[in-house]
């Protein structure tokens, strides 16, 4: 649809300003022309309000020739023809208007003095059509930037969105019910290790209550969340949960995304271990090279197992906020090959420009 | 199944946590009518324990590894009186279209667990009605629509196999079982054909005949056979007859 003719304002602001050039026409006409100033203005003002709605018709030409994508000899081409064709169609409106009007009293003869006046008139038809192109480039270039607005403001709001989720999905009722119940078990079997795994979990749920604020925390601090929640899931499970860490040092102070880590080894709890009846281990490596964050977790699991709930939102929330946060610059993949389930991961380290970046983000929404 | 009065109620609890099963025994140690006779930590342990000890409660968690609770209890058929326990609210519903007694969430707490074993004592003793309904039709019925199985566990005495759907050749109804052929073997289930044909996604399964199911990607032809009916001749050589309405589904199918 084009853009005049979708809402009745603009169209009015168009013709508004089609009442200065009906009255450079008139002038012309009425001065080196020699017409009577009544007969020019009768003439004009009805040639202006069509042509107003011929010249429309530069914007599909425009569209089909973007200023940045088009050959200067395609570009001038397009718009030559165009503007000759409009201005043929100009003339054309021009005669029968005239005739229609010599036909009344005070126009006798018009048709005669205007024929002499046709390469005038066509002139400035090919005028009007360009500074209707030229008009209409603006108004993509306008469009373009509304367009390329919203799509950041789109996309800054799909990231919080999921940064949201994740936060919202972080502590699974599940796992929160089912501590509690071997918490319930250990108060009437061992007192003191009930005391320690309401720490534990205490200790966990006050880790993730705060990381909401944080845009990033340092890979150390996602290790603590990390190993709280392992903390109680070592109780739950006891010998059917084994881990294993090989954490690069120099790794620990880069900047990630909270709740990178935590949902994945959630993921290989819930969807690996707890299905295996002798349980399994868990395995993860985390590599800096190159300004690159490498991680790779891997759990056994049985391929067989019966289909549980929850299948891989902790999965899908992860990759989502790093294809968000990283567009281009993350990587994400998820692979089975036997009774061993892989996700690898890399994504940039984050420079201290691009840190205070991301916190200016939620500021600028709230505006 | 009733219990006189004075004998024990023969019980067993399934769960793969130590500490879950835990709770339950504390609980259960009150009652001295209660007889715990085992104790699984998985599906196949649950299956094996109820066809050999024959208890009259179980205690049974959902999600476990090898078979959750629904496929347990799909396989021990409708004999004993059996209690969910599970973190999930979501299987309530399901759980008690299975017939469950009751469905117990965790954390548990006494009172809402007397209250269930209450029900059980009544059910047992056949004040509540048991399930008219075999329980393997029961969990046909509950399980949701338009969610096909991709397996189906078998149970063979007190051991359990498991037929991953794509290995399934076909099955053919034997009075009150299927016989389910997979890999060059056959199991039977006892389950009606019709049930197993509604578990089946019909675009991977047909039933070409009163008797038969066919994995469709195993059938390679079809041939006349007679004067108007006709074999499917499956990859693995088997052949297997064709109702004239499944030679028309067959067709409809194999056209499209």
């Amino acid at each position: 649809m084009h853009p005049i003719l979708a809402q009745l304002r603009r169209l009015v602001f168009y013709l508004l300003g089609w009442i200065p050039l009906a009255g450079m026409l008139a002038y012309l006409l009425a001065v080196p022309g020699g017409l009577t100033w009544w007969q020019a203005g009768a003439v004009a003002v009805p040639l202006c309000l069509l042509y107003a709605f011929v010249c429309l018709a530069a914007w599909y030409p425009c569209l089909a020739t973007p200023l940045d994508r088009s050959s200067v000899p395609r570009f001038l081409f397009t718009h030559l023809v165009g503007a000759v064709a409009a201005s043929a169609l100009w003339l054309l409106m021009a005669r029968t208007l005239v005739r229609m009007l010599a036909a009344s009293r005070g126009f006798r003869g018009i048709d005669s003095r205007l024929s002499e006046d046709l390469p005038l008139l066509f002139g400035t038809g090919v005028l009007l059509y360009l500074l209707a192109v030229g008009f209409h480039y603006v108004l993509l270039a306008v469009e373009a930037s509304r367009q390329a607005e919203a799509r950041v403001m789109q996309a800054s709001l799909l990231a919080r969105d999921a940064e949201l989720r994740a936060l919202k999905a972080q502590v699974n009722p599940h796992f929160l019910f089912n501590s509690l119940n071997s918490i319930s078990a250990l108060t009437a079997s061992d007192p003191p290790k009930a005391r320690e795994m309401c720490v534990l979990l205490g200790d966990f749920l006050r880790r993730t209550l705060g990381l909401g604020e944080k845009p990033s925390i340092p890979l150390s601090e996602e290790m603590s969340l990390v190993h709280a929640f392992l903390a109680v899931e070592k109780i739950r499970y006891g010998d059917r949960l084994r881990m294993e860490e090989a954490i690069d040092p120099a790794a620990l102070d880069a900047e990630v995304p909270p709740l990178l880590l935590q949902p994945l080894v959630e993921n290989a709890v819930v969807h690996g271990v707890a299905n295996l009846v002798e349980g399994g281990w868990i395995r993860l490596g985390v590599q800096r090279r190159d300004g690159l964050l490498e991680i790779a977790i891997e759990n056994q699991f049985d391929p067989e197992a019966p289909r549980r709930r929850r299948n891989g939102v902790g999965l899908v929330n992860v990759r989502q906020r790093l294809e968000a946060r990283y567009p281009g610059h993350a990587s994400f993949a998820a692979t089975a090959a036997g009774d061993r389930f892989r996700v690898a991961i890399t994504l940039p380290v984050e420079s201290d420009a691009a840190r205070v970046l991301a916190r200016q983000v939620p500021q600028e929404k709230t505006l | 199944m009733t219990v006189a009065q004075g004998h024990s109620i023969r019980t067993i609890i399934v769960d793969d946590e130590d500490l879950a099963r835990q709770v339950l025994r504390e609980f259960l140690s009150a009652h001295s009518e209660i007889e715990i006779v085992a104790e699984c930590a998985n599906g196949f342990e649950a299956v094996k324990s109820v066809a050999e000890r024959k208890p009259d409660l179980v205690f049974l968690d959902i999600q476990m590894p090898k078979l959750d609770g629904f496929e347990v209890l799909e396989l021990i058929g409708p004999g004993p009186a059996v209690i969910f326990v599970t973190a999930y609210d979501t299987f309530a519903i399901r759980a008690f279209e299975v017939h469950a007694v009751d469905y117990l969430l965790k954390p548990i707490g006494p009172p809402r667990f007397e209250a269930a074993l209450e029900r059980a004592k009544e059910r047992l003793s056949g004040k509540l009605p048991s399930p008219a309904l075999p329980a393997i039709e029961l969990a046909a019925a509950a399980r949701p629509p338009q969610q096909y199985v991709d397996r189906i566990p078998v149970r063979d005495g007190a051991s359990v196999f498991i037929i991953p759907v794509a290995k399934l050749d076909y099955a053919e109804a034997q009075d009150d079982y299927v016989a389910l052929a997979s890999q060059g073997k056959k199991h039977l289930k006892q389950q009606t054909i019709s049930s197993l044909e509604a578990s089946l996604d019909p675009s991977r399964f047909l039933r070409i005949h009163r008797s038969y199911i066919v994995n469709l990607e195993r059938v390679s032809k079809i041939e006349p056979y007679g004067k108007d009916s006709h074999v499917a001749v499956l990859s693995t050589g088997t052949q297997l007859p064709v109702s004239r309405a499944g030679h028309a589904r067959l067709r409809a199918f194999l056209d499209r």
